[in-house]
C-alpha cells in the first residue's frame, strides 16, 4: 500500500481552492421532525486539520449531525458555516463513507471510473486508488461481491477519488472484523496526515483513541462535550461521556 | 456506444419501411370473402406476371373497404354492395364502376336441419321457416356486403328479424369466417357466400341446405379510385388492374378458379 | 389439438418459406418497437421515477393508466393519422411494416415508461443519498440508474416486446394483413381462423408461443448470469 502512495500523494492531495471552506463553525444548529427534536443547540467549532471523532450513544445524532454538515439535510434552525460557505455548497468539495457501503451493480474498477469521470478527475488514478485501498487485484470483480471490509475501502476509495477537503465517516467499521478495521484506520489515518480534514463518527472507544486529534461528544441531540483527545479520554468533562466510557448504558 | 448503434440501426429499419409501397404496387380494398376464398392467391402473381405490378390486397369488410377507399387508403375497389358502390361512384370517390363477377350466397346448417329447409330453393321461404321456428340464426351484423344482402332477404320475406336479437337472431359482428364459427359452434344457421363456404375448413357437420334462388347471386365490382378525389393514387396501375380483371384474359382466369374441384367464382364482366 | 401440434413440428421442419417471412417479420416489426419503446419509455420513466414535481401523482397516474391502452384503438389512431387523407398520409406509411413499428411503439411505450419507473424508483431509494454526497447531475443520475438496472429493465423490454408480438388489433388495421407484405404471425392466426383452419391457426400459435417462450429463457439465463455478479 504504502509504495503507491508516493504516486498517489500529488493526486489524492486535496488541491488548493478559491476560498476555503475550513474552519468549520456551527452555531444553534436545530434539527426537528414535527414535534420530535433530534438536534437541539448545538454550537462547535472545527479547525482546518486533524481528525475529529464524534462519539455518543445511539440516537444521540451523530448520523445526523453529520448529514448536516455535509449539506444533505436542511437544519431546522441555526448555521453551518464552512469558511465563508453554506453547508449545500460545500458537498461537492466533501465526501461522505456510509456505514453500509453503497456499491453499483458493476466491477470493482466501474465503481472507480464512474465517479472520476463523473467528477471530471482523471480517468488514469483509477489503478492507483484501488492500490491505495489494497483491491488492485480485485478490480475485474463484481463489486457487490465484496467481503464487508473490501466493500468498505472500495467506498473509501471512491470518497477519496473526489479528492474531498472533508471525509465523514460514518461508523464505517461498525460490521467489520479487527484486521479490516485496521486497514480503514489506516487509509484514513493517512488521509488525514495529507491535510483532509476527517470528521468520523464511532462507537469504538480503541478506534477513538487510535485516531482522534479532538472529540465531539453528543448525547440526546445536544454537545455533552467538545475536548482535545489528550483530555478526553484520560478524564471526560461530562458525566455523559464518563458514563459512556465506563460502558454505562446513557440515553 | 452500443446504444447508439442500435437506435440507428432502428431508425434504418423504420425508414426502410418508407421505400416499401413504391410506385408498381396498389393496394386493393376488397372484402374478407374474396380474400379467404384464395382467388387473389391465384390471380395476383399472373397479373403481377404480365404488367409487373404487385397488388397487395387489404381484407376487411365491405362497409370498411369502402370507407377506407374513400380515405384514399386504396388504388382499387373490389367488393360486392352494388347500391353502395354506386354511391361511392357516384360521390366521386371512383372513376367508373364494372360489373366484374358473381359468385352466390348459401344457407348452412347442421346436418340433421333441425326446421326442415333443406332443398328449398325459395330463400324468403326458408327464412320464415327458420323465424317461425325460431330456429337459431347467425348473422354478420357488420354492415358487410354479405350483411347488407341478408338484411335484404329478410325484408323481401316480411321479416324483421333483428326484433329477436339476442334471441334465435345472433349477430356476431364479425368477419364471414368468425360468424361461420361462431355459428356452427353454437348450431345456428348461416348465411353465407359458396365460395367461402367451399374454402372453409372448421365445418364439422354442417352442409349447405339452401342454394340456387337468384335472388341469393352475390354481384361483385371493380372499382378504380379517382385521382382527381385521390391526387396520391397510382391511378395508371389501378386502371391496369381493372381493366385486366374484365378483360377475357382476367375473365377466364377467374372462372377457372377451382377449389375441390368446384369453381367459385363466374365472370360476367360486360363483354369488350 | 394434437393435429395442431403435428402441423406446427411439420411447417417449422419443412422450412416453409412463407412461415420464416412471418416470423420473421413478426419479430422484425416487434423487436424494433421495443427498442424504440425503451428509447422513449427508459428516459421517461427515469425522469420522473427521480424527479419531484408539482402534477407527479397525475403523471404516474396516466402512465399507469397508459398500460392498458387497447391495441385496436391504438391502431385506429394511427391509421386516422396514417392515412392518405389523414395528416401524415403523405407520408405513405400505411399498409406498411413501418406503420405496424409505429403502432406497436405507441402501444407499449408507456409499458416501458411505467415499469421502468416503478424499478428506477426503488434502485433510486438506494443510491440516492450516496448520489447526492457525490453531487451528480440528474443527467449523470438518470444514466447510472439505467445502467444498473439494465438487468431489471431487461425484463421491463421484454414484457413491452410479449404485448407487442402478442398483439393483433392494431397491426391488423395499420398493416391491412397484406401477404408477403404486413402478414405477421398475430393476424396470419386471425386470418386462418377466420377461414375455418383451426388446426393451422393452432400451430401458428403454438409457433408463437415457442418463440415467446425461447426469448423469455435467454432474458431469464442473461438475468441468473446476472444475479450471480450480485448486478440486478
Amino acid at each position: 500500500m504504502s509504495d503507491a502512495l508516493t504516486s498517489l500523494a500529488p493526486a489524492v492531495a486535496p488541491r488548493a481552492q478559491s476560498a476555503a471552506i475550513l474552519p468549520l463553525a456551527v452555531r444553534d444548529l436545530e434539527l426537528r421532525f414535527g414535534e420530535s427534536v433530534v438536534l437541539n443547540g448545538v454550537s462547535f467549532d472545527l479547525s482546518a486539520t486533524g481528525c475529529t471523532m464524534v462519539m455518543g450513544p445511539n440516537g444521540s445524532g451523530k448520523s445526523l449531525l453529520l448529514k448536516l454538515l455535509h449539506g444533505l439535510m436542511q437544519p431546522s434552525a441555526g448555521q453551518i458555516c464552512w469558511g465563508d460557505h453554506a453547508a449545500s455548497h460545500a458537498t461537492a468539495r466533501q465526501a461522505l463513507v456510509f456505514q453500509k457501503p453503497v456499491l453499483l451493480r458493476r466491477s470493482v474498477a466501474a465503481n472507480i471510473d464512474f465517479v472520476l469521470k463523473a467528477r471530471g478527475k482523471d480517468a488514469g488514478r483509477r489503478d492507483a486508488l484501488l492500490d491505495h485501498v489494497g483491491l488492485r487485484h480485485k478490480a475485474p470483480q463484481p463489486a457487490r461481491l465484496l467481503s464487508g471490509g473490501e466493500a468498505q475501502r472500495l467506498a473509501l476509495a471512491r470518497a477519496l477519488a473526489t479528492d474531498p477537503e472533508v471525509l465523514f465517516l460514518d461508523e464505517p467499521t461498525a460490521s467489520l472484523d479487527p484486521a479490516s478495521v485496521l486497514a480503514i484506520e489506516a487509509i484514513v489515518g493517512e488521509a488525514r496526515d495529507r491535510g483532509v480534514r476527517v470528521i468520523f463518527v464511532t462507537h469504538d472507544t480503541g478506534q477513538a483513541r487510535r485516531l482522534a486529534d479532538d472529540v465531539l461528544f453528543l448525547q440526546r441531540g445536544r454537545i455533552a462535550e467538545h475536548t482535545r483527545a489528550a483530555d478526553f479520554f484520560p478524564a471526560p468533562q461530562s458525566q455523559a461521556a464518563r458514563d459512556y466510557l465506563d460502558g454505562r448504558i446513557v440515553v | 456506444m452500443k446504444i447508439k448503434t442500435l437506435g440507428a440501426a432502428t431508425i434504418a429499419t423504420f425508414l426502410a419501411g418508407a421505400a416499401w409501397a413504391q410506385d408498381q404496387s396498389i393496394i386493393v380494398q376488397s372484402t374478407t370473402s374474396t380474400a379467404n376464398s384464395g382467388l387473389y392467391d391465384y390471380l395476383l402473381p399472373m397479373f403481377q406476371e404480365e404488367t409487373g405490378i404487385q397488388v397487395n390486397v387489404v381484407a376487411v369488410g365491405t362497409g370498411q373497404a369502402i370507407q377506407n377507399a374513400e380515405n384514399c387508403d386504396g388504388d382499387v375497389l373490389l367488393v360486392h354492395a352494388k347500391p353502395a358502390e354506386e354511391a361511392f361512384v357516384e360521390a366521386g370517390y371512383g372513376t367508373s364502376r364494372t360489373d366484374l363477377m358473381y359468385n352466390d350466397f348459401v344457407i348452412v346448417g347442421p346436418e340433421d336441419d333441425p326446421v326442415g329447409v333443406s332443398g328449398m330453393e325459395d330463400v324468403q321461404a326458408a327464412l320464415s321457416q327458420i323465424a317461425e321456428d325460431g330456429a337459431l340464426f347467425a348473422s354478420r351484423g357488420d354492415d358487410s356486403g354479405t350483411h347488407k344482402k341478408e338484411m335484404a332477404l329478410w325484408s323481401d320475406a316480411g321479416i324483421d328479424p333483428t326484433e329477436a336479437s339476442g334471441e334465435w337472431y345472433r349477430e356476431t359482428g364479425s368477419g364471414m369466417g368468425a360468424t361461420l364459427n361462431s355459428g356452427i359452434g353454437m348450431g345456428a344457421y348461416v348465411m353465407t357466400d359458396r365460395a367461402t363456404w367451399i374454402s372453409f375448413d372448421n365445418k364439422q357437420d354442417y352442409e349447405i341446405q339452401v342454394q340456387g334462388d337468384e335472388d341469393m347471386f352475390n354481384q361483385y365490382g371493380v372499382i378504380p379510385v379517382s385521382p382527381e378525389h385521390c391526387p396520391s393514387v397510382n391511378a395508371e396501375a389501378a386502371q391496369t388492374f381493372s381493366d385486366w380483371l374484365v378483360s377475357n384474359a382476367g375473365q377466364e382466369a377467374i372462372g377457372s378458379y377451382m377449389v375441390a374441384d368446384q369453381q367459385l367464382f363466374f365472370p360476367n364482366a360486360p363483354a369488350n | 389439438m394434437a393435429d395442431a401440434f403435428g402441423l406446427a413440428l411439420q411447417l417449422v421442419f419443412s422450412g416453409d418459406p412463407n412461415l420464416h417471412e412471418i416470423v420473421l417479420l413478426s419479430l422484425r416489426v416487434s423487436l424494433t418497437a421495443t427498442v424504440l419503446a425503451c428509447l422513449i419509455g427508459l428516459p421517461v420513466g427515469a425522469l420522473v421515477a427521480i424527479a419531484r414535481f408539482p402534477g407527479r401523482n397525475v403523471v404516474l397516474i396516466v402512465m399507469n393508466a397508459l398500460m392498458g391502452l387497447p391495441p385496436v384503438v391504438v391502431g385506429l389512431l394511427v391509421y386516422l393519422h396514417l392515412s392518405r387523407s389523414g395528416p401524415l398520409g403523405f407520408l405513405g406509411l400505411l399498409y406498411t411494416p413501418t406503420a405496424m413499428i409505429i403502432a406497436q411503439t405507441i402501444l407499449i411505450a408507456p409499458i416501458v415508461a411505467a415499469l421502468s419507473r416503478q424499478v428506477l424508483e426503488d434502485l433510486h431509494s438506494e443510491y440516492a443519498e450516496q448520489f447526492r454526497s457525490l453531487c451528480l447531475t440528474k443527467l449523470q443520475t438518470v444514466q447510472a440508474l439505467l445502467w444498473d438496472a439494465r438487468y431489471s429493465l431487461l425484463t421491463v423490454g421484454l414484457a413491452g416486446f410479449g404485448r407487442a408480438v402478442a398483439e393483433v388489433g392494431a397491426v391488423i388495421i395499420v398493416g391491412g394483413n397484406i401477404d408477403h407484405l404486413t402478414r405477421v404471425m398475430t393476424t396470419a392466426i386471425a386470418l386462418e381462423t377466420s377461414k375455418g383452419d383451426l388446426a393451422l391457426a393452432l400451430a401458428l400459435g403454438i409457433i408463437l408461443l415457442v418463440i415467446a417462450l425461447g426469448v423469455n429463457a435467454a432474458v431469464q439465463s442473461v438475468r441468473m448470469t446476472a444475479a450471480r455478479q450480485a448486478y440486478v
